[in-house]
């Protein structure tokens, strides 16, 4: 196994998923750099999800590690662990905010839990939050009060509840229509320049990829390992991997550009 | 609902023609939903180098379909298309485009004789380890509770203890009321025989704070507590609710399982009294009917249940109690992540619970036997 890269904020090295006998991935290798948006791609089925669950501590490799500015995070003990996660920002694919607690609720509980913040404010903290995703006024709605799309950027409030240093979104984009798309790539982009943060995000929507993605892991179903890893702008037309190319040109060839 | 072939189509043909190591298949007729399709020539279920279609006639999803099965039994790995008309072809392409996923497809042979026996033996231990582990887990979290380590809402906790207490409470009298009432009627027809009917508030007494007061109160609170217990939890499992819990920093243990604990063991004991007393009161009206006055009954059940009688019902009540809450926790914890499974863990979390009530209060009543309570 190579040495993680002590400048890198995630390094994954040799990493192997497998539920039972079935290997989902096997020998993953990739960095993530300080204030990255780095992209998780790949076609349906292919371990997107689970590769973002092994690298927040929810499943553990088959096989290599996962560290965080050089750290061992897999062989971390598990109060040691607790100290990687509050560094870390989760949102999930459906939202997954608590659903016996308002949206404020859901924002502050991470809140009064880390912090010795007074409760009121904790209460500005999280008027804050839900306004930044644009969501001010729905304080006290339940998550199934509201729509979908809602839940899904109240969920990125809440994963940023914390401030966090690596905010790891899970399919951000699926569901919402084109402006609220644009607008989350937008708020991603503002929340990297101004707090710093890392970002790692799973998803398969081009537009967004090339709108924000400056570094990418591709996972190739096939071949059950990574096609390539890199800024997705390049590996658009330059990656040396067949699939990756069909993936990022939506099945076309470049002849086939070309030939529009 | 069956679809009638049009009066005017022809029974669809397959006939394979074979030309030296040529092979070719001849399609014929009205390929429709419903008609009897007639399957002839040498070399079935290979794939043919060709088609011939001029007798084709209209077809739905039936020829297409197999098709495919003619080519999945033939075994071919690059099927020809030749001579297949267009549509016909390109709806073939497409359903051959992505390849049949190998892994997916070859389920395991269903197990059966001694190795289904192993199987089953080991899947019970280890339902048994869990819910020993849970135990211990429980145990834990309680003490790390008292030392100030383990933490949840507290309004989680009144939530609970407000649904399974005073929600609970009418259907608690229901049941308690026409167990006292049966109690009386049984015994009293009894006893009577022996001229002996005033006893009769001697044996509602007694078996309602030793056994039926307690007993019938754990089995409402399984099937209403236990399974609300089992199928919240398993939908937040479900929707990622726990994991994100635990990537927040919260012990899911801690602040699940924790408030429904404490709530259960708070409220088991107090809805045991009450059903004891609303069972007696059951007794003491169809005594009333058979002429024993309230008052007497109430003086003759008194010589039988003293405190020490009454306190064992509400003793066992606390365990009750906790069996309840485990083992609706635990299902819920372990369910898995579909709409089904939070079925599966309802039905389970009852069934555990239910199991675990008759089989403590076998133990409590050899145990009290030996002690002579």
């Amino acid at each position: 196994m190579d040495a993680p890269d002590k400048d890198s904020k995630i390094s994954v090295r040799s990493l192997t998923m497998a539920f039972g006998n079935f290997v989902v991935m096997r020998d993953l290798n990739f960095d993530v750099k300080e204030r990255d948006i780095f992209v998780i791609m790949g076609g349906s089925g292919c371990g997107k999800s689970t590769l973002l669950r092994h690298m927040i501590g929810l499943k553990e490799p088959r096989e290599g590690s996962i560290f965080y500015e050089g750290e061992n995070f897999t062989e971390a003990a598990s109060a040691e662990r607790l100290r990687f996660i509050r560094r870390f920002g989760v949102m999930y694919q459906s939202g997954a905010l608590w659903s016996s607690m308002t949206l404020a609720e859901n924002i502050s509980m991470p809140i009064e839990e880390h912090t010795d913040l007074k409760p009121r404010e904790i209460r500005d903290l999280a008027h804050y939050k839900l306004a930044l995703v644009g969501l001010s006024g729905y304080e006290d709605y339940y998550p199934a009060q509201v729509s979908g799309g809602m839940n899904k950027r109240a969920g990125i409030a809440r994963a940023m509840a914390l401030d966090p240093d690596i905010l790891f979104l899970d399919e951000p984009g699926a569901g919402l229509d084109p402006l609220s798309s644009q607008r989350l790539d937008e708020l991603i982009l503002r929340l990297r320049d101004s707090l710093g943060s890392t970002f790692v995000i799973v998803t398969h929507e081009l537009a967004s990829i090339f709108a924000i993605a400056n570094n990418s892991v591709f996972l190739d179903t096939n071949t059950r390992t990574q096609g390539a890893t890199g800024d997705p702008k390049n590996l658009r037309y330059s990656s040396g991997d067949e699939t990756v190319r069909l993936f990022l040109n939506r099945g076309k060839t470049k002849e086939d550009q070309e030939s529009t | 609902m069956k679809h009638e072939p049009a009066e005017s189509s022809d029974s669809p043909k397959a006939e394979w023609r074979k030309d030296g190591s040529h092979t070719v298949l001849e399609l014929s007729g009205d390929w429709l939903r419903g008609s009897t399709m007639s399957v002839s020539g040498a070399g079935e279920a290979t794939w043919p180098d060709e088609f011939h279609t001029g007798n084709l006639g209209r077809f739905d999803s039936m020829l297409p379909a197999w098709l495919l099965r003619t080519l999945r039994e033939s075994g071919e790995e690059e099927p020809s298309l030749e001579g297949l008309p267009e549509d016909l072809r390109g709806l073939m392409e497409l359903a051959l485009k992505v390849p049949e996923r190998s892994e997916a497809k070859s389920q395991e042979d269903e197990p059966h004789g001694l190795l289904l026996l192993g199987l089953r033996s080991t899947a019970a231990w280890q339902s048994l380890e869990s819910v020993l582990e849970f135990t211990g887990d429980t145990v834990s979290s309680t003490l790390r509770f008292f030392v100030g380590k383990a933490r949840f809402r507290s309004s989680d906790f009144w939530l609970t203890v407000q649904e399974c207490g005073i929600g609970a409470l009418p259907i608690v009298a229901l049941i308690s009321f026409l167990i006292g009432m049966i109690l009386a009627f049984v015994g009293n027809v009894q006893l009577a025989d022996f001229g002996a009917s005033l006893y009769v508030a001697d044996l509602v007494g007694i078996a309602m704070v030793r056994e039926m007061g307690v007993m019938m109160t754990a089995i409402i609170m399984s099937g209403r507590t236990g399974a609300a217990f089992a199928a919240h939890i398993g939908s937040m499992n479900a929707n990622q609710e726990i994991d994100a819990l635990k990537t927040f920093g919260f012990n899911s243990f801690d602040f699940l399982v924790l408030p429904r604990v404490f709530a259960l063991v708070l409220m088991m004991p107090i809805l045991t009294i009450y059903s004891n007393v609303i069972g007696i009161l059951g007794g003491m009206l169809v005594a009333a009917a058979a002429g024993i006055p309230p008052s007497l009954f109430w003086d003759e059940m008194l010589t039988a249940v003293d405190l020490t009688q009454a306190s064992l019902g509400v003793f066992k009540s606390i365990f009750f109690g906790v069996a309840i809450a485990i083992s609706g926790c635990l299902q819920g914890l372990n369910s898995g992540g579909s709409s089904a499974a939070v079925g599966q863990a309802t039905t389970r979390a009852v069934v555990t619970s239910i199991t675990a009530i008759i089989v403590l209060d076998s133990a409590f009543a050899v145990i009290f036997t030996i002690l002579e309570i």
